[in-house]
């Protein structure tokens, strides 16, 4: 006679928890979206909002801790941090939004020619991206700056070449599959252009696992080009950039007075984990869709 | 099994050999006379620069100077550094030791305390596995080089437990000197490790076979071992692999954050110095290293889950 009955509960216990567990999983992923806004305005206004300019340096300054004015003092050269923390958030998210803008729409593009034309251009474009794959992301845009010259573009443009296989074989997955659909054949047997069943179709269809791939790419994107500019061969100085900050503060830290490597690594690290859990997010709830 | 091996090894070469032919024609692809980037724009002297043109046979046809490379490069005869003013297999020889002890130490924190703590998170549930979870979550984040500053701050500056720069003599200093940089290389990739067992396990857990043993009463230790552990450590040996292989590139940081005298710093210097010979030359070995051990995890990988070479013997 009970056993019904605990069956029922148990199921409206379960039924509870998972939504609840849901909803949590929303917090975070909101919290992580005004995080994330929250640095792209400091990107885009990040120089305007300095309250000193960023590369005005005092030596008499040199290693102060937080004074009034200056909430978190002043670098070796005497220059105001939090002003260049501002001003070194644009080159550190610029950078790696541009690799993954070229990635991505390389990557779905060739996943998509890949899966619709199949055959000969399929295992063409898949050689080819296995190739790629040889190379991993970092020694690419190093062998990029040391043949091009240090700086932003050589190392975007590598690493964006290095990512280019990780989102094609993620899609061409995903495009196979709703290649497969039947609205696709229905098209087809309508008439209807390749390219504009891909386009009007096949890409919004798609739209949500691309715009999840996008998000986890760009974490990946932050590391390894504040990476580069770490050693040496991407945003070169003076300029403020996140990465570069973490390597002239070093012998700040070596000295005693980490201030300056230390909030750059925070600021990345906080970017970085905000677009890690959203994109987690993003794409759990596309598998979770198209399941 | 024979024939998976033998056309994972066919690849293995052709792999080996587009990636060769990749590095030297970046050096054609830069801008301006290859005698003056080899040089770094300095003005040489007539004596050098006819040494250059026959070592680089610089005016041959490129493909039949691709091929004297290369076969150079296979006996280990890989150009001169000009920076360094030595031979690059010299240069790579002294320098190698560092490096793979480096990315060893690191690989083996990593099997370790990443598999450890993700098997522990995945059996347990409640506080402990909720703390692994949200630790591995930020850890994940955090690039190498910030985690280096993070552990030079607090244990060789504020605590003193370690050495700050330098590999260091003799084997108990060389492991004292690599203790830092090796947990700076292994923390986030440790950490994905972690999360990536911890669900594996978890969802073995929830299979029916193992429902199926723990409700015929046989001891939930042998359960774990026979049935658990042996079906997630599939997915688990692939990450492991993967995450060790991407060690091989990140150790250029790592070195460079604790100026160790190894590969990776060897590379970077050279690329700022932009000493070509050098930056192909290791370059080289690193990509060989790189594209040999995901050969050999595919190769495990077959080995543990032996659908992987049938399912590609049917395709």
């Amino acid at each position: 006679m009970s056993t019904p009955a605990t069956v029922v509960v148990r199921g409206a216990r379960v039924r509870g928890r998972l939504t609840r567990r849901a909803g949590a999983g929303n917090r975070v992923a909101i919290a992580c979206g005004v995080v994330l806004g929250l640095a792209a305005l400091v990107a885009i206004f990040g120089p305007l909002l300095a309250p000193h300019d960023p590369n005005e340096s005092n030596l008499a300054n040199a290693y102060v801790g937080p004074v009034a004015g200056h909430p978190l003092g002043f670098d070796a050269q005497g220059r105001d941090l939090l002003s260049r923390l501002l001003e070194g958030a644009r080159s550190a998210m610029l950078g790696p939004a541009l690799v993954v803008l070229i990635s991505v729409a390389c990557g779905a593009t060739l996943a998509i020619v890949a899966a619709w034309r199949g055959g000969w251009v399929d295992s063409a474009i898949s050689t080819v991206l296995d190739i790629v794959f040889a190379f991993p992301a970092i020694l690419l845009a190093i062998l990029a700056a040391a043949v091009f010259g240090a700086g932003l573009t050589a190392p975007t443009i590598a690493l964006a070449i290095a990512y280019t296989p990780y989102v094609a074989r993620v899609l061409r997955g995903a495009a196979l599959r709703e290649r497969a659909r039947e609205y696709v054949a229905a098209s087809e047997v309508q008439g209807l252009p390749a390219w504009r069943i891909c386009a009007r179709h096949l890409v919004p269809n798609l739209a949500p696992l691309i715009v999840a791939q996008a998000t986890l790419l760009f974490g990946y994107a932050m590391v390894d080009f504040a990476a580069v500019s770490y050693v040496g061969l991407g945003v070169q100085p003076p300029q403020a950039d996140w990465g570069v900050m973490v390597a002239t503060g070093q012998s700040g830290v070596l000295q005693g007075y980490p201030m300056e490597s230390l909030a750059a690594g925070l600021c990345l690290v906080v970017v970085v984990v905000a677009v890690n859990l959203l994109g987690e997010r993003l794409a759990q709830r596309d598998s979770e869709v198209s399941r | 099994m024979i024939a998976f091996t033998a056309r994972r090894g066919a690849m293995l070469l052709v792999a080996l050999l587009v990636s060769s032919f990749v590095i030297f024609a970046s050096l054609d692809l830069a801008p301006g006379d290859p005698l003056s980037t080899l040089s770094g724009g300095r003005t040489l002297p007539p004596e050098t620069v006819a040494q250059l043109q026959a070592d680089y046979n610089l005016d041959d046809p490129f493909l039949s100077r691709y091929v004297s490379w290369l076969g150079g490069a296979v006996q280990g005869d890989l150009g001169t550094s000009i920076r360094f003013r030595q031979p690059v297999g010299t240069l790579i020889g002294d320098r190698i030791g560092v490096t793979l002890g480096l990315v060893a130490y690191a690989s083996l924190l990593i099997v370790l305390f990443g598999v450890g703590l993700g098997v522990l998170a995945g059996l347990r549930k409640g506080w402990l596995d909720t703390s692994i979870l949200v630790t591995s979550t930020v850890f994940a984040a955090v690039p190498s080089f910030v985690m280096a500053i993070v552990l030079l701050s607090i244990f060789a500056v504020n605590l003193g437990w370690f050495p700050a720069l330098g590999a260091g003599d003799g084997l108990i200093d060389g492991i004292k000197h690599l203790t830092l940089p090796a947990i700076a290389l292994a923390a986030s990739a440790g950490a994905i490790v972690v999360r990536v067992t911890r669900v594996s396990v978890r969802s073995e857990m929830g299979r029916e076979h193992v429902q199926t043993a723990v409700s015929r009463g046989i001891p939930s230790s042998l359960v774990v071992r026979r049935h658990v552990l042996r079906n997630a450590a599939i997915p688990v040996t692939t990450v492991v692999g993967v995450t060790i292989t991407s060690l091989i590139a990140l150790s250029a940081v790592i070195e460079r954050a604790f100026g160790l005298n190894g590969l990776g710093q060897a590379l970077v210097e050279a690329a700022l110095s932009k000493d070509l010979a050098v930056v192909q030359g290791i370059a080289l070995v690193m990509v060989a290293a790189f594209v040999l051990s995901n050969a050999i995890v595919d190769l495990l990988y077959s080995v543990l889950d032996p659908r992987v070479a049938l399912g590609s013997r049917a395709s």
